[in-house]
């Protein structure tokens, strides 16, 4: 099988293929999103890798319930999804306390650093406060080199101690789009 | 319009699909579906949701792909399943051959005072499945129908939907345990061992 890592164009980031890498050698096998350009490389990588089962979702609550299935079934998984996402999860997120279920969630940030969509900003500046207030353990990531390092210790925790966890990953990483407008 | 004669007794219903279930993993909407599962006969491999509404067939997906040797059945309402109905179209694409629901659809939110629902305002949930590229959707509402969709809810290559026309009023209501961690660890212990 040719690396997942080859779908990637030669000007990518290195970060996602850090996260692809960690989520194989964490035994990641059912990957849910909803897209964000923020995901992009990584979500290739995941279809184009046949031992990883890629789920496309109507809205990210979805990814959180096929988490719960996916680990009632003995497997482990991860949601990938935008801040904007994360309002979506937020009942659906009950369950990962009442029932305890491991849970991982890697959410790429809009409405943060830099943000040029003022739409985006309310629940981008909302995400943390509304995982914590869920019961999730919150990581955020501000430095490209410490993505990979963060996702596995997230992995580590979620999986081994049976944590619900996101891992924030800043617009310092992704870098802000810009919407040019004049005057 | 239908009339009450011409609709399912619930539990009737839930006790023929889960009467001698095998190695079938069960995970049940919130409310009267999972009172009726209780009702059939509590098990390890039945999980019955207090809440998460709109999930069911989505914990029944990540249930399937995980377990893809084994047949998965969601047992929901009607009100569950349209609250959660973009799982049609998720589920509709990704086309695990071992998913069955059973939509028990009488037309009202039941737990709440008997509202109706959209499908008592002419909202096919069978007709949604079967859009969004279920290979099997049926809709049922006589006691005859039942071991057909029985044999396609167990058997048939899915995802299959049925949507069972029920009665309304509510039988007693049967409770299973609400304590969520253990629902969720007797169901891995079962199924995969200790863990």
């Amino acid at each position: 099988m040719t690396s997942p890592t080859s779908v990637l164009p030669p000007d990518a980031p290195a970060w996602p293929a850090d996260i692809y890498r960690t989520l194989r050698e964490r035994d990641i096998k059912q990957v849910s999103y909803v897209p964000d350009a923020g995901h992009k490389h990584l979500i290739n990588m995941c279809h184009a890798d046949n031992q990883m089962k890629v789920v496309t979702l109507t809205t990210e609550e979805e990814g959180v319930a096929l988490a719960c299935g996916a680990w009632l079934g003995g497997e482990r998984s991860v949601l990938l999804m935008q801040s904007s996402g994360v309002g979506n999860c937020i009942n659906m997120m009950s369950m990962l306390k009442t029932c305890q279920f491991p849970f991982l969630t890697l959410v790429t940030m809009r409405g943060d650093f830099g943000e040029g969509n003022p739409w985006q900003v309310p629940m981008g500046q909302a995400t943390k406060a509304v995982l914590e207030a869920m019961g999730l353990i919150v990581y955020k990531v501000e430095r490209p080199e410490d993505v990979g390092p963060t996702v596995d210790m997230a992995a580590q925790i979620a999986y081994d101690s049976q944590q619900p966890v996101a891992v924030l990953i800043g617009q310092k990483v992704i870098g802000a789009k810009k919407f040019v407008k004049k005057g | 319009m239908s009339t009450a004669a011409d609709r399912l007794d619930r539990r009737a219903l839930v006790s023929a699909l889960l009467a001698d279930r095998g190695g079938l993993l069960v995970i049940a909407g919130l409310g009267s579906p999972a009172w009726d599962i209780t009702a059939a006969g509590d098990t390890p491999l039945s999980f019955p949701l207090w809440g998460a509404m709109g999930g069911a067939a989505m914990i029944g997906m990540g249930v399937a792909l995980a377990q893809p040797a084994r047949r998965v059945l969601v047992i929901s309402g009607d009100g569950e399943m349209l609250m959660g109905a973009g799982a049609l179209a998720t589920i509709g694409a990704k086309r695990p051959a071992n998913l069955a629901i059973c939509v028990l659809d009488n037309g009202q939110y039941g737990e709440t005072g008997g509202q109706a629902t959209h499908t008592a305002l002419g909202v096919d949930l069978a007709g949604m499945a079967r859009a969004a590229g279920f290979p099997v959707t049926e809709t049922i509402s006589r006691a005859e129908d039942i071991p057909a969709a029985r044999r396609a809810l167990h058997t048939a290559p899915g995802p299959v939907l049925v949507v069972a026309k029920i009665a309304t009023g509510e039988p007693e209501k049967t409770f299973p345990s609400s304590d969520g961690a253990y629902l969720k660890s007797r169901f891995r212990h079962a199924l995969l061992g200790a863990v």
